[in-house]
């Protein structure tokens, strides 16, 4: 059985004891008398912890000890791609080379920097059919709004300004209508058919003169095969929208089928699930966004190009309807040279291999889950990179939620499925094995999510208060919103009136 | 190649048969026909192949550790001390996703719980998020919140002309969709923001902006000031702070601050050619104000034990939940990025971020004495990092003269401002040596 660390360990404010220190630091190097003006210069406390060197150390340690990543095991969060982390990756990111760069170098002195954009385009482009890719922006999100503000400026520039409708599925994820709304489109929902793929008649009934295009994931977020696509890009394109594709789920086909090839225009990626970065507890990321030619002049500046005649890389700001800048600089770095690292090691016929064996996983998985009282598999049974099951009927049958299975999960040191999500599907508990998992993972999974099915329906007290073997127990979510304690200091006022008792 | 990754490649068959498929590509049947198709992409690579090719290609950078560096303009040389990189690679944190799962997440919940704390008492305000991806973005979703706060009755924006030219461009792509009116004040003969010009802008204007320190490394002399003529006006008042600078210079909450922002990555961080970075997002403790926050933001709460706990909180706000109507599409953010700089503030300490702040005000001033030997400092005043230097050759010139002595410049501004002329700023942080100033005023001697 899975037993988490539970460190009592006290916010690190609490371990401070006055005039300890845990740094060093270089003398000035002239010591220049410099006055801050009265009215300027702090007065109020500055309330940060003292500590030495050690107790720091001591004090993340603990904490990273009550947190699991995909190094402490399976993670298979659907839609999130939670693939093993290469070491080599982290290795070279450490070079000297990429830390101690600074963005404004002479392009003669970072040509090395701009060597790995320039290749990381190259992979991406030939991943995705597309023909040339920012690597600006910082995440998924900021890359679809890279994506959909790109297909407004192309409208505009088209005059075709009442094009200010985006399509996107029901099963999407919540990023695609909120950057669709940013960049100041109205969002449309299209909805899925009973085999849980797009609603082809309710997609023509939506286009129009209005559409500016649909944002689609594919394979969807039920892990199904829009098998239709070339119909759909048929429709979008022929009522004058653009396709865009959510690269949440490349994974399933990388190596195997490019988005160019479906009919998609713009693209975006995802560095940090399909190409192995690590997600570091919620960021960073790196979300490159590629698009067809007739696109490239509304990319955000600069974009890395070569000169092949006088072997120079730089940085190229000649993009005539550039949309501008959607994050500062040229985007994370750090991260892009991870990716490289990976897609060199892997090569052609090693990212073929991981789509597929991601995609036999998340079949493997199904396929031994399937039939399993309490669960449900709706759609088609034939799944991509991950699936979906739902726990409705060992709801309605016992009163076990799919939250509940989540947390029970979590007591043999699994960690749960996205659930929740899709939103079209009750109780959904959304499975992505990945690629680098083992066999024996995947059974010893598919084991526990039986083993809960029976407790659901014999004791299914032990599943509701699920988990009993992490750090804390259930987490009261209702009383941190009903009372928000969102800092230190927040804390104490609260604390002083007698309002917090943890 | 990348075989050492899949564990299961070896059971492929034995798998695809105990499940009733006889090929992988049984598997891909519902691909339309002809889509799936041999890509032109190079061969993979042993681990040691791709080890020498990429320290190869990174060599050809020549680092600030290899040529003296005087580049800022909103990227600094800070030093991260050994045991904050050493912390956040420990893969517990480095492989996580976002804590999803609160319980089996709490050590990166707290940590993060415990940057926002830290946040909150540099900024003096006591709400903030968990990260937006950079102080340009955040200052971005400041605009569009301070909108939202006026249920878009009021679209106008103000900003200082003597803002990065970085971060004004991702102001003007983020607010475009909600169509902003950004309004840029000019600064002054001082080279402070312009107080009657704020007056004549400020009128209807949703918020505005100012920064601690300008683009220039101008030390802001009247933030208060210009903080209650925005009030005045009915605006919100955004406050932009390098939090290097926070241990001596007054919080901005202090200074009237209903959001400030600032980038965290200056601590805990190396440069990385510029990103990841990661922005600081605060607010008054209001809850008006904390419901059109956007981004994630970790509270505190206690478990069905009565133990104490941290929870991803207000989630109503986020994409997640709210779709269309969130009040930003932020998901991924930059979570260790504002861990390192956590683990770097609490080692510093309020003693150290004084001593930093102090460390970094001196070198700065001594780097703005020498440069005014062979240049023209254009506005006098209190200098925060950067310092602005006006030559009467072209820069360029002066630029390829340090490059061929080995000597990272400083940054070109005149395109950008071009009533400045040829100025670039110089910068100084307390990684720089008075050896690198020597060398630099010898070769703009020469050269200037």
């Amino acid at each position: 059985m899975f037993r988490q660390a539970k460190w009592d360990e006290p916010l690190i404010f609490e371990l401070s004891r006055e005039g300890r220190v845990g740094y060093t630091l270089p003398k000035p190097i002239e010591d220049v008398d410099v006055e801050i003006p009265e009215k300027l210069r702090r007065k109020s406390k500055l309330g940060l912890p003292e500590l030495s060197e050690p107790e720091i150390v001591k004090h993340y340690t603990r904490l990273s000890e009550m947190n699991y990543g995909v190094d402490s095991g399976i993670y298979p969060l659907g839609s999130c791609t939670m693939k093993y982390n290469p070491k080599i990756n982290e290795e070279i990111a450490g070079h000297p080379g990429v830390a101690y760069v600074h963005p404004y170098q002479d392009e003669r002195t970072v040509q090395g920097a701009l060597r790995i954009m320039w290749e990381l385009e190259q992979w991406l482009k030939e991943i995705t059919g597309m023909d040339r890719f920012t690597l600006q922006p910082a995440a998924g999100a900021n890359g679809e709004f890279t994506g959909v503000s790109i297909i407004r400026a192309y409208h505009l520039d088209n005059e075709e300004p009442q094009r200010d409708e985006m399509l996107v599925a029901d099963s999407a994820h919540g990023t695609n209508p909120a950057s669709a709304a940013m960049a100041g489109f109205k969002v449309i929902e299209i909805p899925s058919t009973e085999e849980g793929t797009m609603d082809l008649e309710a997609l023509e009934n939506a286009v129009g003169e209005r559409t500016a295009g649909l944002m689609l994931t594919n394979p969807n977020t039920l892990g199904i095969f829009e098998d239709e696509i070339l119909e759909i890009a048929k429709i979008v394109h022929k009522a004058g929208g653009l396709l865009y594709y959510d690269g949440a789920n490349l994974n399933a086909v990388l190596g195997k089928v490019r988005p160019g090839d479906m009919g998609f225009d713009v693209v975006h990626l995802n560095l940090h699930k399909t190409f192995s970065t690590p997600h570091g507890g919620g960021g960073p990321g790196s979300g490159p966004v590629g698009v067809k030619d007739f696109l490239k002049d509304y990319l955000p500046v600069p974009l890395v190009s070569y000169d092949e005649e006088n072997d120079r890389y730089y940085l190229d700001y000649n993009v005539p309807k550039s949309i501008g800048k959607v994050k500062e600089l040229y985007g994370n770095f750090a991260v892009m040279v991870r990716a490289l690292v990976y897609l060199k090691v892997m090569g052609k016929e090693g990212l073929k291999n991981a789509s597929e064996i991601a995609v036999l996983n998340a079949n493997y998985l199904t396929r031994k889950l399937l039939g399993t009282k309490g669960y449900e598999l709706p759609g088609k049974k034939l799944r991509k990179h991950e699936t979906v099951f739902s726990a409705e009927p060992m709801k309605k049958e016992t009163g076990v939620t799919a939250m509940d299975v989540a947390k029970r999960l979590l007591d043999f040191g699994l960690h749960a499925p996205t659930v929740y999500f899709p939103l079209i599907v009750h109780e959904a508990l959304m499975i992505e094995p990945t690629e680098t998992v083992s066999r024996e993972e995947i059974d010893a999974y598919v084991e526990a999510l039986k083993r809960i099915s029976e407790e659901a329906y014999n004791n299914p007290e032990v599943v509701k208060g699920a988990p009993h073997n992490t750090a804390v127990r259930r987490v009261d979510d209702v009383l941190a919103a009903k009372k928000p304690v969102l800092s230190w200091r927040m804390y104490l006022e609260l604390k002083e009136k007698g309002e917090v008792d943890y | 190649m990348g075989k050492h990754y899949l564990p299961n490649l070896a059971q492929r068959d034995e798998m695809l048969k105990e499940i009733g498929f006889s090929s992988i590509e049984e598997l891909f049947s519902d691909v339309p026909e002809g889509m799936v198709k041999e890509f032109n992409l190079p061969e993979g690579k042993s681990e040691y192949e791709v080890f020498l090719e990429l320290n190869e290609v990174l060599s050809k950078n020549k680092t600030v550790l290899e040529m003296p560096s005087f580049l800022g303009a909103g990227t600094y040389f800070h030093y991260v001390p050994a045991h904050v990189k050493y912390l956040i690679e420990r893969s517990e944190f480095l492989t996580a996703y976002t804590p999803y799962q609160p319980e089996i997440s709490q050590g990166m919940l707290q940590a993060l719980f415990e940057y926002q704390s830290m946040m909150a008492e540099l900024y003096g305000l006591p709400v903030v998020n968990s990260s937006m991806y950079d102080w340009g973005t955040a200052i971005a979703e400041a605009a569009l919140m301070s909108v939202r706060l006026h249920r878009g009755k009021r679209k106008r924006f103000v900003i200082p002309k003597a803002i990065s030219p970085e971060k004004k461009a991702v102001i003007e792509t983020y607010t475009r969709g909600a169509n902003l009116e950004i309004v840029e004040v000019p600064w002054d003969e001082r080279g402070q923001l312009d107080i009657e010009k704020l007056k004549e802008s400020v009128e209807n204007s949703a918020g505005v902006y100012v920064e601690m320190a300008n683009f220039f490394g101008l030390v802001e002399e009247n933030v208060r000031e210009i903080g209650e003529i925005a009030k005045e006006a009915g605006a919100y008042f955004v406050v932009g702070a390098d939090p290097t600078m926070l241990g001596i210079f007054e919080a901005p909450g202090e200074l009237g601050a209903d959001i400030a922002v600032g980038e965290a990555s200056y601590l805990g961080n190396p440069m990385n050619f510029g990103g990841p970075r990661a922005g600081v997002f605060a607010v008054r403790n209001d809850k008006k104000l904390i419901r059109q926050m956007p981004g994630r933001i970790i509270g505190m709460t206690r478990d069905a034990e009565g133990k104490r706990a941290f929870v991803m909180t207000l989630q109503t706000r986020e994409q997640h939940i709210r779709r269309a109507k969130a009040t930003s599409n932020i998901c991924s953010n930059e979570a260790l990025v504002a861990v390192a700089s956590a683990i770097h503030l609490a080692s510093l300490g309020p003693k150290g971020l004084r001593e930093l702040g102090e460390v970094i005000l001196k070198n700065t001033a001594y780097l703005k004495k020498r440069l005014g030997e062979v240049a023209e400092i254009p506005f006098e005043g209190l200098y925060f990092k950067d310092v602005p230097a006006r030559f009467e050759k072209p820069y360029s010139e002066i630029h390829e003269a340090l490059l061929a002595r080995g000597i990272h410049g400083g940054y070109y501004i005149g395109k950008h401002f071009p009533e400045l002329g040829e100025t670039a700023l110089f910068s100084a942080t307390e990684t720089t040596r008075k050896e690198w100033v020597e060398v630099l005023i010898e070769a703009l001697k020469e050269v200037a």
